[in-house]
């Protein structure tokens, strides 16, 4: 994914460079823009989140609703993630190896969530399970609370974060020809025994990454989530719910603290990817 | 002997030897109707039973008219200035070296990955309080567009430019072609098609947003309210209809911007229209 220059770009005869200024005040500019949107903004969260001192900062941090917060998001993305990638492993063989009609339309539907507003999602979903919704009667009836309870803060999550493991397999396996598969099959391999030892080894990777990325939006996810969570406090509640819930209180300090936890967690998850984006080159150069 | 032959012959014209077939296009098909089609469908249920009049009171009143004109016009700057700058920076990242560049690149992925709602606090507390008058105003939602924007347009044309071919610049200088020449007879018109995915991705990005733009915006009816926000807070009126009613126009209107990208993607022929990166 990153995009490092080779070698040879350093090489380039002179009429194929710009001027030494022209490439200083080029890379001046890039570099003001994102220290402008991205570096600053980042720096202070941390500048913000430690004014009141490390103590204040880990009582923040440490608080009762705070841990419930982490907990409900944890559950989040342990549900979330792995449902999404059996389902993305499912979709990206079922499209890559074989023909059928309305194959684009599949592909097309699963890129759906990106393109919808978290909002209109969270919205479906209460239309759907809310009091009002279609099943709200019915779950009413039974005892059964989807909207403004765990339940629909957990599907929010899977509605927002369910392309995102079928988008970085699918191309991977599009780019494998199915011989290596087909040699197993040849060869009496069962289908489970090929597609744990000639399809999962060469796309181990790619899930890898989709999880990665899967799990910092389940984490992260704010707009959906905030629609069907009802902002139950020590209850319904996720870690991004608790920041917005501090902040609105004017606690800044803790508000901050807990938005740190997370910028924590995208910075690992940059790291990640960084990482990543390494090892695939040196395993498939 | 040719029986089977045949037999074999035609199972393997249709769907080849590989297993699993049924097993994971059914549980495609079924994952996707349960998690996306079925909530998304009772959406667009709920907007059908309000009458004609509902449904245009509901979306054509002034308070929507603002909020339309502010989510169009806040996301199509934030997405002008990802344009201009990204390109700067997507060039800056793959024809030069400099210290730092590896960081630059990394952290060009960080409005991904950092939470919306944090984004939005931090955005508010960095331009709120250095005297700089963008929270709470219309220029705030642009500034909180911008950072959500921001990796599409770098990472649509990081590997395009990658990809580009040094003999036609080459011919070009050759040919007597001064740097700037070739920078608009060549290199711009290799990367149109790219500049308008990055520029679409930016755009459609920004229009859905909520969480940070929620903090910096100060949430003013007519003001700074943006269309996510509107749906939301007629969903806490209880004004089911109304909310479902601007949210159906919304989806319409992301769909007709996401069929946009798909046609400048088959201009574009050979590249998809889809960026690198995940949204």
């Amino acid at each position: 994914m990153s995009a490092s220059s080779p070698s040879a770009r350093n090489s380039l005869p002179p009429a194929l460079r710009e001027p030494v200024l022209v490439r200083a005040a080029l890379i001046a500019v890039g570099l003001a823009f994102l220290a402008l949107f991205v570096l600053v903004p980042v720096a202070a969260v941390f500048t913000q989140a430690l004014e009141k001192g490390s103590l204040a900062y880990v009582r923040a941090v440490l608080q009762p609703e705070v841990r419930a917060a982490m907990w409900l998001t944890l559950l989040c993305a342990a549900v979330a993630v792995p449902l999404n990638v059996a389902f993305g492993v499912a979709a990206a063989w079922a499209i890559a190896r074989y023909e059928f009609p309305g194959k684009q339309l599949l592909n097309a539907l699963i890129d759906l969530p990106f393109s919808v507003s978290p909002v209109i999602s969270g919205l479906s979903l209460s239309l759907l399970f809310g009091a009002q919704g279609i099943f709200g009667p019915w779950l009413g009836a039974h005892g059964l609370k989807v909207v403004f309870a765990v339940p629909g803060i957990v599907l929010a999550t899977t509605f927002v974060t369910f392309p995102f493991v079928a988008k970085e397999v699918l191309p991977i396996l599009q780019a494998q020809s199915r011989d290596q598969e087909e040699a197993a099959l040849t060869l009496g391999a069962r289908g489970w025994q090929m597609f744990l030892r000639v399809t999962l080894p060469r796309i181990k990777w790619a899930v890898l990454y989709g999880v990665i990325l899967c799990n910092a939006r389940a984490m992260g996810e704010f707009g959906a989530v905030s629609v069907v969570s009802g902002h139950i406090r020590g209850r319904t509640n996720t870690l991004p719910l608790q920041v917005e819930i501090l902040y609105n209180e004017y606690d800044f300090a803790g508000a901050f603290a807990v938005a740190s936890m997370l910028t924590l967690l995208a910075l690992v998850t940059l790291a990640a990817k960084k990482l990543l984006a390494l090892r695939a080159r040196e395993v498939q150069p | 002997m040719k029986a089977a032959d045949a037999a074999v012959r035609r199972l393997t014209r249709r769907r080849g030897i590989l297993p699993g077939f049924r097993l994971t296009f059914g549980f495609t098909v079924l994952y996707l109707s349960l998690v996306v089609l079925l909530p998304l469908g009772a959406l667009v249920l709920r907007s059908t039973q309000l009458s004609w009049t509902q449904f245009a009171a509901a979306v054509s009143g002034p308070r929507a008219m603002a909020a339309y004109r502010l989510s169009f016009f806040a996301s199509l700057l934030g997405a002008l200035i990802n344009l201009v700058f990204g390109s700067v920076l997507a060039w800056v990242l793959t024809r030069y070296r400099f210290p730092g560049k590896a960081l630059a690149d990394a952290l060009v992925d960080l409005p991904f990955a950092l939470p919306t709602a944090v984004a939005g606090i931090a955005l508010t507390a960095v331009y709120a309080e250095n005297g700089v008058h963008v929270a709470f105003a219309p220029a705030g939602v642009v500034v909180a567009l911008t950072f959500v924007g921001l990796p599409f347009v770098v990472r649509t044309l990081q590997p395009v430019l990658l990809d580009l071919d040094p003999a036609m610049e080459e011919a070009a200088a050759v040919l007597g072609a001064g740097r700037l020449r070739v920078l608009a007879r060549v290199i711009a018109p290799a990367m149109l098609p790219t500049l308008l995915t990055g520029f679409a991705l930016s755009f459609a990005r920004a229009l859905g947003e909520y969480g940070s733009v929620v903090f910096i915006s100060g949430n003013m009816p007519l003001k700074t309210e943006i269309v996510p926000l509107l749906i939301f807070t007629r969903l806490e009126q209880y004004d089911v209809g109304g909310a479902t009613a601007i949210a159906v126009v919304m989806l319409a209107g992301s769909f007709a911007l996401l069929l946009g990208i798909h046609a400048i993607g088959m201009v574009g022929r050979r590249r998809p229209a889809r960026s690198q990166v995940v949204a």
